[in-house]
């Protein structure tokens, strides 16, 4: 019973003889004993197999997915696979985080190397029962053959299996071989979804457990002064007010968990959400003014100040891009804005703890568990190896949970109050805490020669904590004199990764621009970019290009023809995109129509390069809703604050879109070239707006430039 | 704290709570019925849509002293063994992502295919238009609640 690394794969492969696990409706009847063959996978005696899923899932689907791949190099009937979600462990899996879009790209090599290790170790045991050459046998779906017509099924051979010695190296599939990737494979959860069972942090209910809820300052640049909480001790079901302090300890090595706005907290605690959240009403709070109260028209004006402000250093500089502006017979130049976001996923934020003397159990929706741990390590002043962390499933994050401060704040009220406890944020606590993707602004310059070339081009981006601006990613390494800038305001308002952190805005701007300049050089937008593209592909510009410039140009070759772009049908207007990112690339052409005088996006044509497509199904589905995720921000959403408080608190006055806005048909085409798999979760997101801003301009007249477009628009309808 | 006598997915359930208590925090935390989500609490995001004599209500808005002898349906009641047609068609046209706010947009569906059993594409747009899944899986959701009318 040891483990031990694999060449090649990192994989960790440790040996245990657990012998419990969940019954679902599988084909074969549910064991009372089950073998494990290593930490990614039990089989049991008649073949049924439970796959464990490493990884924390957010509504990304790699609760399925990642099973898939270890259940393709096994070689199983995917309907004898049954999927756990595992807890954090960090003995047997290496980066159990959900951020990136890297799930499937990073895990993609050891989840393969665990199933085809499982399977040759089963083929050895098969040989050794039977004894025959291990080369005169072959798996089919969860049989060992032999050549002689011989069959034993995987059950049979399992616990011998399990004592087999790890082979040291392993033949993986030839990914034409493959059955389960590449298929549409229904969510494993599905079942338990439309059924309203307990899958989400929020769902916890546990022996004992007790309710709490925080109170932060209204604003931010306030901390607390003084509180009374004498008529909320004494209303029904309450338990206790307290306050808390969540900062980590000076010198502590910084941790996701620890991006916070407000680490001083007021907690109710009770026993039951609806008590909690009439008593945390009649909290008497007096808050002080500690830091600067921000309103968003000083973002404005400061991030408009740094749009006519030269950095001391330029990011990236190629040729001369002072002469070829000075030289140019055409300039065209444009200035972007986006404001804050919240994430908003549905589920508010919540956690699960039960802190004892000597350790601490946790439980909840954590992108990124090893991290938050590491944080309630050094808060609660316990050893790591004395804190257990569950994930549960996520109802949606968006980057919002990778700042898991509220499982800190969860394990610092346990330990508070002596008791397990749940803490629920209400919508509004969530949307007013931060962790926003931050306000933007950027300025794009083009150069054209007098033969409509492009010669120089010329982005500065400013945003609050850091630019936007990708200095590295096309058009850069197309063009001779190129020329990227930053600027960086800093705010009390606390921000975080969102869904395709700075792509999400970038993407957009950049492509309607391109389009503006393709326009202005009488080009046709799509032979515009490719043009670009055969500079990249045949003589680049520099040599830190963040991107392959041929599979960039093969997504908008895929979506020209599958759009059939150029034939002109009356009424309908188009607008192209193309962005790179999470190492993945995606086109996307719109159709927009106008009805009543609304615009209304009837179809989005998507054309995707993520390599390897593992689950089909999900992989439309995670474009469709990336990209209808990406319409409804750049149109409708927004962050505004006032001396520090924001405007925004719920659904009622932040506007998320809606059923009657979504694209009415979406088609999507992977491009098939075997490549190993990439990002998948944010790369749908980020293009989106640039097509529908460019079809916008063609179906209205009219340019846009300052997000959300609902402020100077027509509304999608 | 009053006693009250529920009619909850056709059995009767007893609760002691607060009158002002919202159905829905009187569902997750007393009857441990969790299906029923809270997204909001102030009925702008329909993620804890139950039925109230078969029609779609917003249960974080509505107190518990309110509904009275009325039949209350959650999610957990839909179907005996999950078996509706529109749970049916969920799966099978994969919708969920994170999953979070799908059963009460299922719920919502329920409601408008007991009125309008098969729905055109604005119909469904109106209907729905009030259930938020900031995911985005409404393509697929307008999908399901058609192959669900087709079945039934």
């Amino acid at each position: 019973m040891k483990a031990s690394a694999l060449g090649g794969g990192g994989m960790m492969i440790g040996f245990s003889w657990l012998a419990s696990c969940k019954p679902g409706e599988q084909a074969a009847d549910i064991p009372k004993e089950w073998f494990n063959v290593n930490a990614f996978l039990k089989i049991e005696k008649n073949g049924l197999v439970t796959i464990m899923s490493p990884n924390p899932e957010i509504g990304q689907n790699v609760k399925t997915a990642m099973p898939m791949i270890v259940a393709e190099e096994l070689d199983v009937d995917w309907k004898n696979v049954i999927v756990e979600q595992a807890g954090l462990n960090t003995v047997d899996y290496t980066r159990q985080l959900a951020g990136g879009s890297q799930s499937i790209r990073q895990g993609w090599q050891s989840l393969r190397m665990a199933g085809a290790t499982a399977r040759r170790m089963l083929l050895e045991a098969a040989a050794k029962q039977l004894e025959v050459p291990v080369e005169e046998l072959t798996t089919d779906s969860g049989v060992i053959k032999h050549t002689s017509g011989k069959t034993v099924g995987y059950g049979e051979v399992a616990s011998v299996a399990a004592t087999m010695v790890i082979p040291e190296e392993i033949e993986l599939k030839d990914p034409k071989d493959f059955k389960i990737i590449g298929t549409d494979v229904g969510n494993v959860d599905a079942p338990k979804i439309v059924n309203g069972e307990p899958l989400f942090g929020l769902d916890i209910d546990k022996e004992g457990m007790l309710i709490a809820m925080i109170q932060h300052p209204p604003s931010f640049g306030m901390k607390l002064k003084s509180l009374d909480a004498s008529k909320a001790k004494a209303m029904p079901g309450i338990k206790d007010v307290i306050t808390i302090n969540t900062n980590v300890p000076e010198g502590a090595e910084e941790q996701w968990s620890d991006v916070n706005a407000f680490n001083e907290l007021v907690v109710v605690v009770g026993n039951t959400t609806w008590e909690v959240m009439k008593a945390k009403k009649a909290l008497n709070i007096t808050w002080d003014q500690d830091t600067k109260l921000e309103s968003s028209i000083d973002h404005e004006v400061a991030l408009s100040d740094l749009m006519n402000k030269k950095p001391e250093e330029a990011t990236r500089k190629d040729g001369n891009p002072t002469s070829a502006f000075k030289n140019a017979a055409k300039v065209v130049e444009r200035t972007y804005s986006a404001p804050f976001l919240a994430h908003n996923p549905m589920e508010p934020m919540n956690f699960y703890a039960n802190v004892t003397a000597d350790k601490a159990e946790l439980e909840g929706p954590i992108q990124t568990p090893e991290y938050l741990r590491k944080t309630v390590a050094v808060v609660l002043g316990l050893p790591e190896d004395k804190i257990d962390i569950m994930m549960t499933r996520m109802g949606g994050g968006f980057g919002r949970r990778l700042y898991g401060h509220f499982g800190t704040e969860a394990a610092v009220i346990s330990q508070k109050i002596n008791a397990p406890v749940k803490l629920v944020y209400t919508r509004e606590d969530d949307m007013t805490q931060g962790t926003y993707r931050p306000a933007y602004k950027v300025k794009y310059r083009a150069a054209l020669d007098k033969n409509n070339k492009l010669t120089g081009f010329h982005v500065r981006g400013a945003g609050v904590h850091g630019s936007p601006v990708f200095a590295n990613r096309f058009p850069a390494g197309t063009v001779d004199n190129y020329l990227a800038e930053d600027h960086r305001l800093d705010s009390n308002i606390s921000t975080g990764a969102w869904r395709a952190p700075r792509s999400n805005f970038m993407a957009g701007i950049e492509q309607a621009f391109l389009d503006e300049v393709a326009e202005a050089a009488g080009k046709d937008p799509i032979d515009f970019r490719l043009e670009l593209f055969d500079r990249a592909i045949n003589d680049p510009v520099g040599e830190k290009n963040d991107y392959d410039a041929a599979r960039y140009a093969g997504v908008l070759k895929l979506v020209k023809e599958k759009a059939n772009w150029g034939a002109d049908t009356p009424g309908v207007h188009r607008g192209v995109s193309a962005y790179y990112c999470h190492n993945s690339y995606v086109a996307q052409v719109v159709d927009m129509v106008m009805e009543n005088d609304k615009p209304i996006v009837k179809k989005v044509w998507c054309a995707v390069d993520c390599g390897i497509v593992i689950n089909t199904s999900n992989a439309r589905n995670q474009i469709e809703g990336g990209l209808i995720d990406g319409i409804g921000h750049t149109m409708y959403s927004a962050m505004t604050f006032k001396d520090g408080q924001p405007d925004q608190r719920n659904f009622d006055n932040y506007r998320l879109i809606k059923h009657a806005e979504a694209p009415l048909e979406i088609e999507t085409f992977f491009v098939d070239n075997g490549i190993d798999p990439t990002g998948l979760g944010e790369p749908g997101l980020p293009p989106i707006s640039g097509a529908v801003m460019n079809a916008m301009a063609k179906a209205t007249g009219k340019r846009l430039y300052n997000q959300p477009f609902v402020n100077e628009a027509l509304v999608l309808g | 704290m009053a006693n009250f006598n529920l009619n909850i997915n056709g059995k009767v359930k007893q609760v002691d709570v607060d009158p002002d208590t919202p159905m829905l925090w009187v569902l997750r935390d007393h009857i441990k019925l969790v299906g029923t989500k809270f997204g909001c609490g102030i009925s702008q995001c329909g993620a804890c849509t139950i039925h109230l004599d078969g029609e779609a209500v917003r249960s974080c808005s509505v107190p518990v002293s309110t509904v009275g002898d009325k039949s209350i349906t959650t999610i957990e009641g839909l179907s005996e063994n999950g078996d509706h047609p529109l749970q049916k068609a969920w799966v099978e046209v994969d919708v969920p992502q994170c999953g979070y706010c799908q059963a009460g947009q299922i719920m919502n569906a329920a409601a408008l295919l007991e009125k309008n059993p098969s729905p055109s594409d604005d119909d469904i747009a109106k209907a729905m238009n009030g259930n938020i899944c900031r995911c985005g899986t409404y393509t697929r959701i307008k999908k399901a609640i058609k192959t669900a009318a087709e079945m039934s």
